[in-house]
């Protein structure tokens, strides 16, 4: 005899966006769609320069899974990702490079800040160490922590998907988004 | 057969008499003070001499002493003889209005990014390097953030007030 099944009775399926349905056919709205897509295949680009990257293995690793969320696939090309995720103290010699990898990601392209190193500098109120990536690159999730619990980077990950679902198709053109890269003298 | 301290005393004495100054063994590591403008010349006489033959430079930088007026930087060379397993250290002291020290590039290949780092953190200008530019620090670096009167907080930063930083 089979034993009873105790697992997954939880899981909760992505909601049906609103819309108009039919027998074969579904009106609704494109933004809603495309971000109900985007939201769930989000890749990550892991930038790791430190202690948070390893909570981050953990995070990717069976135990959390952040396959889940649909970012099975890490990418290490920034042209294929969505979103960056900079792990560890950035040093102000590589904040050069970590633009570099942010301008090379395609739009639209989210960025978390992972613990107290890469959202404010951290412990490390020195001269070397950039006081936070945002000073570089514009920042959309703050993941607090040193290091963050694996727990906690995936809420971050799900603010992001947050983001990603409620996003305008617009938002991208905006003059609003074109100030935003301007600060950071982005063209 | 290793030679010990003495030995290496006696030979340095020998060769370069009362210029050598504040000898010292510090966990019984000799240490010793040359004129800045002799730093080659002792060097070249560790390296070379058939007994003491000092081929290796393990560690080289620098040091600030701000109220040592007149010898405010102290380039410290740490030597190592591999055969007899024998380290010592050199310190030559140097103006830090005018911090010109003959490089130790032409006599060890390890002076050469050593040079460069001890450049990049203490503005020590080692006359005859092939390449003494930052190592380090960013390019854009205006100071020499190791030298005491510079803090070592990031000065960019608004948020981190007195009240609460201490700053």
């Amino acid at each position: 005899m089979s034993r009873p099944v105790q697992y997954n009775t939880t899981v909760k399926f992505e909601g049906i966006p609103e819309g108009y349905m039919g027998e074969g056919f579904m009106a609704s709205n494109m933004e809603k769609i495309v971000g109900l897509a985007r939201k769930n295949s989000i890749w990550p680009l892991p930038f790791a320069t430190s202690c948070c990257g390893i909570e981050f293995m953990a995070t990717a690793a069976s135990h959390y899974d952040l396959a889940r969320f649909g970012a099975e696939r890490m990418s290490f090309s920034p042209r294929q990702c969505d979103v960056l995720l900079v792990m560890g103290t950035i040093s102000k010699k590589m904040g050069p490079v970590l633009r570099q990898v942010y301008l090379q990601m395609a739009e639209p392209r989210w960025v978390i800040a992972v613990g107290a190193c890469a959202s404010s500098g951290g412990i490390f109120d020195t001269y070397s160490v950039l006081q936070g990536i945002d000073q570089v690159i514009p920042v959309d999730v703050y993941v607090p922590g040193c290091p963050p619990r694996p727990e906690a980077m995936l809420d971050g990950f799900m603010k992001v998907q947050e983001l990603v679902h409620n996003e305008s198709l617009r938002r991208r053109h905006s003059d609003q988004y074109r100030d935003l890269l301007a600060e950071y003298g982005i063209e | 057969m290793s030679i010990s301290n003495e030995t290496i005393k006696a030979s340095l004495v020998e060769k370069f008499g009362e210029q050598l100054t504040d000898w010292q063994e510090p966990y019984g590591m000799l240490t010793f003070t040359a004129p800045k403008d002799m730093n080659l010349k002792v060097l070249q006489f560790l390296f070379d001499d058939e007994i003491l033959r000092f081929t290796f430079l393990t560690d080289l930088q620098a040091v600030h002493y701000p109220n040592n007026t007149g010898a405010e930087l102290a380039v410290v060379y740490h030597l190592h003889n591999l055969q007899d397993n024998i380290r010592i250290r050199l310190k030559v002291f140097t103006d830090i209005q005018q911090p010109d020290v003959f490089s130790a590039t032409a006599l060890y290949q390890s002076a050469n990014f050593m040079e460069r780092e001890t450049y990049d953190f203490y503005g020590v200008n080692f006359t005859g390097h092939p390449n003494l530019i930052r190592i380090l620090n960013v390019d854009e670096m205006d100071y020499f953030p190791m030298r005491k009167e510079f803090p070592l907080e990031d000065q960019t930063r608004v948020d981190k007030d007195d009240e609460m930083f201490g700053r």
